[in-house]
């Protein structure tokens, strides 16, 4: 942001070490880095259930998994991916660099972050046990109803239902908690002349994201809770037998599940454009209107879910009314690129690693939103409801858009981390693996879903072969690589050249302005920003 | 901002309490699981005893973690690690959670609104002859599948709703005034009149204590004499549902009214520094409104 002056003291407070530390911690870097270090774990897990899931549809027929493991992969793949791998992704950046770029001495409710980290390992055991108290025989395994728990199927399923309803509950108030946090902090622990408008884009993002989940998990708490009350105390919420309705929990479910995507998303909307002035060598462009875009989606987003069932049958106004403000969201976020765009223009650039990835975003990322407008159209989602064609458009918005983005942060901020560079090569082979791979994986499932290929079926016709071959042979060189990514974050970790204060020549923002690595207690004293 | 510039915001040295608290959540889901299990599966009826006990073991985790933890925040608190900087953090975080709270009822409030105004009516629309369920009634309150039965007497629907203006009205009494208790005893406090703050905390901790024993009366009468039950279709999951989730806030909050009322008897507030207290008479207020939400749609329309 603006010029600043800087006062800190390198000291370094006693704090227990081996496993007591990161049990007991309430510092935001320490917390952070499990967040992060979860995130990265999960993102393997989830990856190999996927990785299954691709084995099986390289041919037609059933050749290595039985249809119900099939459809548990599924449904694991998804929450893990979502509220293990993404989210705690995005929060890990936000413990480590809220409180930097902000200038702040801690993040503000220390003690509540660690249960806020605490909470996630025992929701990752809840979602996967099912799997192995199957192996021993107790219960048929996980959720086998994808991750949207749609009843009746969800109000039929064995314990495993059960299981993801109260990890989805503890992640809830994980995300909750990380929220309320972040919410405060930025409230009330920014540096003495940062105002809300001088505030980095990133912490903008965060506290739209922070609002959007105070007000919707909950939700999904409510309707799981009810879920779970028609499964074992008789309540009829969704049943009609009573006088409810299956669809309620449609509704219910995406209230939370529309914003649930740009909770991915915002985060990531916060550091690209940081990480793009810093590659170009010139001052962000349209900062407001991004802020002002920020704001826009944040209040679109809750009041468009019902695209997400337009099929399920509604009356004609509310399919028309959904659909218009569903492309309506497409205004605030061409804003977006246009600033992204314009913020490159003209600019002196270079392509390390966090750039490329982020270029690479930007297009990626454009055909995700592109392919989410054909879909917002009522007449042609009945089309492409629940066929391949919508897996590829939420894999270019979640895999393109939440995970390459996460990967340019982490390429990004890892030397100001760690203290050392990474190794660029291999950075950028990570980037161009991951790029062309991901398209080879995720393009052929648009014509597959054009085609009429339906989601969450282990078999398929014959004419689908070939790009089911494609696909699966992709995704597997897309999983392979990220070993790449792992190598490169360890070796960095453990040593490499070291890096300067600054990192990157352009980089601007009170977290540069630290040494790398930044001392165990950052801003002990608050900096001025002017 | 600037104010702050030469403070030291407090951050607590690390604490295994969160963990601890996460491992017996862990612990209570999961052991809640097993003893409900045999529900969907007669042949993992073996796990209901196991998990009886990992509730036990869980909730037991947590009450006695939760009780270490806030006695280190009181602890801190005495010792004057709280200033203004710390206390302004602690109110942005009561209001953004009690936001939360909001939103968690809201849920249930959107379920009893789509099932009255939307499911129930269009069910009702369709043809009797092809309904499937037996004397399924399409009009508020529906009551689900068949009729009710009463002490092992079956009669066909229509069922009469919980009226409002009986037990409900009192409650409804009982909670207004405990809002008021609450406030004069903040008055006292204040005016750093002990007594005061005292009897009007102990006023509150009564009239909560009073709703939730008329709160007993009705579910009782409810369940024996009205036939009404957690499964009496659309109206009864609602009724119990919204209801109960309040009385459960009622609960934890009348808990948090006898800490903080001891608190006061100890003089651990004084007129400048007490968000222990306010916070908690926010949290009571929202009880307070959430119910009047309940009286006008659950009771009364």
């Amino acid at each position: 942001m603006s010029t600043t002056t800087v006062a800190h003291h390198d000291d370094h407070a006693e704090h227990p070490t081996g496993i007591m530390r990161w049990l007991t911690t309430t510092n935001h870097k320490d917390i952070g880095t499990m967040y992060l270090t979860f995130s990265l774990i999960m993102f393997f897990v989830g990856g190999a259930m996927i990785l299954g899931i691709r084995a099986e549809l390289f041919q037609p027929g059933l050749q290595l998994i039985n249809p119900e493991f099939f459809n548990q992969l599924i449904g694991v793949h998804a929450l893990i991916m979502i509220f293990a791998a993404l989210m705690p992704a995005a929060t890990g950046f936000a413990n480590w660099m809220i409180p930097l770029q902000i200038g702040a001495p801690d993040m503000a409710l220390p003690r509540l972050n660690n249960w806020g980290f605490w909470l996630l390992p025992p929701s990752a055991i809840l979602l996967t046990l099912p799997f192995t108290l199957a192996m021993f025989g107790i219960g048929d395994g996980a959720l086998a109803t994808g991750w949207t728990f749609y009843p009746p199927l969800s109000v039929q399923g064995g314990i495993g239902v059960d299981f993801a309803i109260f990890a989805v509950h503890l992640l809830g108030v994980s995300s909750v908690l990380g929220s309320i946090n972040i919410i405060v902090t930025l409230f009330n622990m920014r540096a003495p002349g940062m105002t809300l408008m001088k505030m980095p884009l990133f912490a903008w993002g965060w506290l739209i994201t922070a609002f959007l989940l105070v007000a919707t998990i909950p939700v999904l708490a409510g309707a799981v809770t009810m879920l779970l009350t028609d499964r074992h105390f008789g309540t009829h919420f969704f049943d009609a037998a009573g006088g409810g309705d299956p669809v309620m929990f449609q509704h219910l479910f995406w209230f939370f599940g529309h914003p649930e995507v740009y909770i991915l998303l915002l985060p990531v909307w916060g550091f690209i454009p940081q990480i793009l002035e810093t590659f170009s060598r010139k001052p962000m462009y349209g900062y407001k209107a991004q802020v002002y875009s920020f704001w826009a989606i944040g209040a679109l987003s809750v009041v468009v879910w019902a695209h997400h069932f337009f099929t399920s049958g509604m009356p004609v106004p509310a399919l028309l009314y959904f659909m218009y403000s569903t492309m309506a969201i497409s205004l605030p976020l061409a804003v977006m690129f246009f600033c992204w765009i314009k913020t490159m223009w003209k600019g002196s650039m270079s392509f390390e690693t966090p750039m490329l990835f982020t270029v690479g975003w930007i297009i990626l990322f454009g055909i995700g939103g592109l392919t989410g407008l054909v879909l917002a159209d009522v007449a042609a989602d009945a089309q492409y409801h629940n066929s391949y064609f919508v897996v590829a458009h939420f894999h270019y918005t979640l895999f393109a858009g939440g995970i390459m983005g996460i990967m340019a942060g982490v390429y990004f901020w890892l030397p100001k981390m760690t203290g050392h560079m990474y190794n660029e090569k291999l950075g950028k082979v990570h980037f161009w693996l991951t790029a062309i791979s991901f398209n080879l994986t995720f393009i052929p499932q648009f014509f597959l879903g054009l085609a009429g290929m339906p989601r969450r079926i282990p078999d398929y016709a014959l004419q689908f072969a070939e790009f089911n071959m494609i696909s699966s042979v992709a995704a597997f060189v897309l999983g392979l690589s990220q070993l790449l990514f792992v190598y490169n974050i360890v070796t960095c970790i453990k040593g490499g050249k070291k890096a300067t204060d600054q990192v990157w020549e352009g980089a601007q923002g009170l977290e540069w302005t630290l040494p790398s690595p930044p001392p165990y207690h950052s801003f002990t004293e608050q900096p001025t920003v002017k | 901002m600037a104010t702050h510039s030469n403070n030291q915001y407090y951050v607590p040295h690390g604490s295994i309490y969160p963990a601890i608290i996460s491992m017996g959540l862990l612990s209570l889901a999961s052991g809640f699981i097993f003893s409900v299990a045999t529900d969907k599966n007669k042949d993992l009826a073996y796990l209901q005893a196991p998990g009886k006990w990992m509730m036990i073991l869980g909730f037991a985790l947590i009450l006695f973690m939760v009780f270490k933890w806030m006695g280190s925040v009181i602890t801190e608190s005495l010792t004057g690690q709280f200033k203004k900087w710390e206390d302004k953090s602690f109110r942005i975080g009561m209001i953004v959670f009690i936001c939360s709270e909001i939103a968690f009822f809201a849920a249930f409030f959107g379920a009893l609104f789509y099932m009255r105004v939307l499911s129930v009516p269009e069910l009702g629309g369709y043809d009797v002859d092809v309904t499937l369920y037996k004397d399924f009634i399409g009009s508020w309150p529906s009551t689900g599948p068949g009729g009710l039965t009463v002490n092992g007497e079956y009669t066909p629907s229509p069922l009469h709703p919980m009226g409002a203006w009986g037990l409900p009205a009192i409650n409804t009494a009982l909670l207004l005034t405990s809002g008021a208790t609450i406030t004069w005893a903040h008055w006292g406090l204040i005016k750093n009149n002990r007594k005061q703050l005292v009897v009007g905390m102990a006023l509150t901790v009564l009239l909560g204590i009073a709703f939730l024993a008329c709160q007993a009366l009705e579910y009782h009468e409810a369940y024996t004499e009205m036939g009404l039950t957690l499964a009496s279709g659309a109206y009864g999951a609602s009724f119990f549902m919204l209801t109960g989730f309040h009385g459960f806030h009622v609960l934890l909050g009348t808990i948090m009214l006898i800490v903080i009322t001891l608190r006061c008897m100890k003089g651990h507030f004084t007129p400048e520094h007490h968000f222990g207290f306010e916070g908690v008479a926010w949290y009571w207020h929202f009880v307070d409104v959430v119910w009047l939400g309940l009286f006008v749609f659950v009771y009364w329309l």
